[in-house]
């Protein structure tokens, strides 16, 4: 594999081709927020926390999918995309119900977590408490459509790793939102084989655990890139 | 001989021309002169505004406002004219009852210049024949019988045609990349899902003389090596898809379409596909996708389509007036097409001209006619004691030229350099009684509605612009708010995934750049 | 119309099924030819479509739900729609919309609970020269005025 090298916020780096710039960042431990994006899953490009300046470039680009090009010199945490982020999690924020107080996953929130990086302290957009359900149906999880940022993780896992596809994304605009089966309550799914990966990767409160009550889902998605790992080495063990 | 053609869009259609048409063929057949008038059907034939619309061989009259209570009229006074032996020598003396003999002279007529248009109105778009011997598909025999691939590419690069969906990207380099690319098979498709409001061009190409579409499709299909294509159309035009159906029928049973076509090794097919209602398929990786049977989202680009589109085959990606515009810049050369319109922008464009003007409907003229003649002279102007206060172009994703810069040459960097786009071809005239707040506010309630939801920006932020549209409305917006509007539209069109959202902002910033002191009256008193 | 349920009752969409060759590209042709021989996508019709095309049903419904044209209830008796197209818009279809909302006594959007009578909108269609426009049960209003259209709402069979 070839080498390119270049400069992420004035730090030269050194990736393989076909690395991408959210990749060589890490590595470079130049951190860029991300919420769509999750190691092991095909990469969507859609929440836009991760869009970086590129220069020689007018448009910017989301670093999870843009490929690393020799020479590149790339811009991470500039006034511009600081502002960019800050109003992306406040769009996140004022388009569901989220409160963190009586929230599973307080504390442990990826949505929180970027809230807290990009220093919102209050939402300079109008709430929109839209009215959305809840759905308890399934023996063991449930899935609270007020917390979900429809980031698609739970359904890209769903049928990428576990084969399932018991989720998939519905409606269009505003009224998306995700679906098991024909729409129907989750626990009526016959090919859900209640494995917990969606919620093992839930970046939010959305899908938990039924037993946990605030703040005690302790969920870690990154779990995902280690038991993918895993899996790898037992399919190429002799 | 005498013909009579009488338009069958969707326009003079919905206004009675089926009526007329039957009641023209119970009187030609009751005066037994079916064999002195031949009555046909045709594509439109201009200013749908005074429809249903009537022509007249070979006087070449055309007649407003036609209805079938004229028929009797009409054919007696035809076959008084041919009792005196002429068809032709002397004026007809007849005009429709609620109707009247439009003047050709007037500037609608003058000034356009008919390519993509030539053969619409002229021929019955149901019968191949008349197409056929009108030109159709001779373009396709000449090239598959002695150019090289190589030869078209260079002849349409050098036509300077560019794309007439909006983005106005040169055609010839779009074809020139998709031969390139490796792999025996490749797709053409065509983005017939016009869907921007008040835009109807594509329609009427497709109503009108759907071969020349296929035929464009077919020499594409040719000069980048593609065996497959597909129609991608929007299911609101129902009629253009019955003459679609039908002319790909024709032409497979003629020897047009299908394999091994004019006796070479050459084959390629045509798969129609009907959208079902969103507009975003309009952007090409959502068309794509929605092509495949998926859900209409787009995709961050790269990989483009040329690389990668319908089955991961490398794709060309052309709208429908495009397509039209092949056949004859191979049939007439490239410099022939290259001298007409501006230096930048070859050739011409039609416009679906509707709104508050007085004579609407579908006019082509050469790139670079100023927005002043479309609007005021072939169009009129505004309606009688009313100005025209601004023209909306690009639909959803343009904006408004303001009256005072209707000097504007209608070419893709002018309106560019004025905050909108060429687009599609839809142009809406506004009149003074437009509220530019409440357009900015329709614009954007579109996008809000139309957006696919996969991107944050787009989806949750056309949501708050709209709001905030709606608070300056009602008049409980305050300066901040209008700030916040500025701010939000510029994050929305930096950070959105596609076309999409990345130009909804564009009518409201538009209408904010010239109509500023509309938005200012109605905030609240600080 | 009863709706049927069992899979041995959706006959009528094998030959469209073969036409395909039961391909999953071709599932949005599918739906289309499914509204029209049944009226709307029920949830056994959907799922005999998922069934036959091997497809996930959460995929099946999310495409579907994607596109405005596909029903997921049988359509009302009378289909009331205004167009917003552009030169409709800015030609008094707010007017229209009004009109027939009071007259219906419904949103827009809605869709009265007996089923007798539903309200859409249509972004555009396209004979933009006879605006502004309305649609009801397929016959289409042209420059539509507003009394006109009290008038003929007020003749819809019961």
């Amino acid at each position: 594999m070839s080498v390119r090298t270049l400069r992420i916020d004035g730090r030269d780096v050194a990736s393989g081709e076909g690395t991408t710039v959210l990749e060589a960042a890490r590595d470079a431990g130049v951190a860029i927020p991300t919420l769509c994006h999750l190691e092991g899953l095909s990469p969507v490009a859609a929440c836009r926390l991760c869009l970086v300046e590129i220069e020689g470039s007018n448009k910017l680009q989301p670093a999870c999918i843009t490929p690393v090009s020799e020479g590149m010199v790339v811009h991470t945490a500039t006034p511009r995309l600081r502002e960019i982020r800050r109003t992306v999690i406040e769009l996140l924020f004022t388009e569901g119900n989220h409160v963190c107080a009586v929230c599973v996953a307080n504390g442990h929130c990826e949505l929180q977590d970027r809230a807290v990086d990009v220093g919102m302290d209050h939402a300079r957009l109008p709430y929109r408490f839209p009215d959305r359900p809840v759905d308890l149906s399934h023996q063991r999880f449930g899935l609270d459509h007020n917390r979900c940022i429809l980031c698609s993780r739970c359904v890209r896992v769903c049928d990428e790793v576990e084969g399932a596809h018991v989720w998939d994304m519905a409606w269009r605009g505003e009224h998306c939102r995700i679906i098991a089966g024909l729409d129907q309550p989750w626990g009526a799914v016959d090919a859900c084989t209640d494995c917990g990966k969606c919620v093992m990767v839930c970046p939010t409160g959305a899908l938990f655990h039924k037993g946990d009550s605030v703040a005690e889902k302790h969920e870690d998605p990154s779990r995902l890139a280690a038991l993918l790992q895993a899996r790898r080495a037992r399919q190429e063990a002799p | 001989m005498n013909g009579l053609r009488c338009c069958a869009s969707a326009g003079c259609l919905a206004r009675g021309s089926g009526a007329l048409i039957g009641a023209l063929e119970t009187a030609i057949s009751r005066a037994e002169l079916g064999d002195r008038i031949q009555l046909r059907p045709v594509g439109c034939l201009g200013p749908c505004s005074q429809g249903p619309l009537l022509a007249l061989d070979p006087d070449g009259d055309l007649y407003a406002g036609v209805g079938p209570q004229d028929a009797e009229t009409l054919v007696a006074a035809l076959a008084r004219r041919l009792h005196q032996g002429s068809d032709q020598a002397t004026p007809l003396e007849w005009a429709p009852a609620r109707g009247e003999r439009l003047d050709l002279r007037a500037p609608f007529f003058q000034r356009q210049r008919r390519i993509v248009l030539e053969h619409c109105g002229l021929i019955d778009p149901t019968d191949l024949e008349q197409a056929i011997a009108v030109g159709a598909y001779g373009q396709l025999e000449r090239v598959l019988q002695g150019w090289s691939p190589e030869r078209v590419l260079t002849e349409l690069q050098r036509s300077g045609l560019r794309g007439r969906g909006g983005a106005g990207y040169p055609t010839g380099l779009k074809w020139a990349t998709v031969a390139r690319m490796p792999g025996a098979r490749k797709v053409v498709v065509c983005n017939a899902d016009e869907g921007d409001p008040g835009a109807f061009m594509d329609r009427a190409v497709l109503e009108g003389d759907p071969h020349r579409v296929l035929e464009g499709m077919a020499i594409a299909a040719y000069a980048v090596g593609a065996d497959h294509g597909f129609i991608y159309i929007r299911a609101e035009y129902a009629l253009a898809i019955e003459r679609l159906r039908l002319a790909i029928d024709q032409a497979v049973r003629r020897g047009r379409l299908g394999p091994a076509l004019f006796g070479t090794g050459f084959g390629f097919s045509v798969e129609l596909r009907v959208g079902a209602g969103a507009y975003v398929c309009g952007e090409e990786t959502a068309l794509i996708a929605s092509i495949e049977g998926k859900r209409g989202t787009p995709r961050p680009r790269p990989p483009y389509p040329a690389e990668r589109g319908v089955g991961g085959k490398p794709t060309l990606i052309n709208n429908v007036e495009t397509l039209a515009n092949v056949a004859p810049i191979l049939r007439e050369g490239a410099d022939w097409f290259a001298a007409i319109g501006t230096a930048g922008s070859a050739g011409t464009k039609v416009f679906s001209l509707t709104g508050h003007v007085r004579r609407g409907g579908l006019v082509e003229v050469p790139m670079g006619t100023s927005l002043t003649t479309v609007v005021l002279e072939m169009g009129e102007g505004a309606p009688e004691g009313s100005a025209v206060k601004a023209v909306q172009t690009g639909g959803p994703s343009g904006g408004c030229v303001p009256a005072d810069r209707l000097d504007t040459p209608l070419d893709y960097e002018s309106l560019q350099a004025l905050g909108t786009i060429m687009g599609s071809g839809g142009m809406v005239v506004l009149d003074q009684s437009t509220d530019m707040v409440a357009l900015a506010a329709y614009f954007m309630a579109f996008c809000r509605e139309e957006s696919c939801g996969k991107c944050v920006p787009c989806r949750a932020g056309t949501v708050q612009l709209h709001g905030l549209l709606e608070r300056i409305l009602a008049g409980s917006a305050s300066r901040a708010d209008l700030d916040q509007l500025e701010t939000l539209g510029a994050m929305v069109m930096d950070t959105s995934l596609c076309g999409l959202g990345q130009s909804a902002p564009k009518p409201m910033l538009s209408t904010l750049r010239y109509f500023r002191g509309d938005y200012l009256a109605r905030l609240e008193a600080p | 119309m009863p709706v049927p349920t069992k899979p041995e009752s959706f006959m009528a969409l094998e030959a469209v099924l073969l036409r395909h060759h039961r391909s999953p590209d071709s599932l949005i042709e599918i739906l289309h030819q499914s509204q029209n021989l049944y009226s709307y996508l029920s949830d056994p019709l959907l799922r005999h479509v998922a069934t036959r095309l091997k497809l996930p049903l959460s995929r099946v419904k999310g495409t579907a739900s994607f596109y405005h044209l596909f029903r997921f209830q049988p359509p009302a008796r009378h289909r009331c729609v205004v167009c917003t197209g552009t030169a409709c818009q800015i030609q008094g279809a707010s007017a229209l919309i009004e009109a027939m909302e009071e007259s219906l006594g419904l949103q827009m959007g809605d869709r009265r609970g007996d089923g007798w009578v539903s309200l859409s909108e249509v972004r555009c269609l396209g004979t933009c020269s006879d605006a502004p426009l309305v649609l009801i049960d397929g016959t289409v209003g042209r420059q539509q005025s507003s009394d006109g259209l009290r008038r003929w709402l007020q003749e819809l069979e019961p």
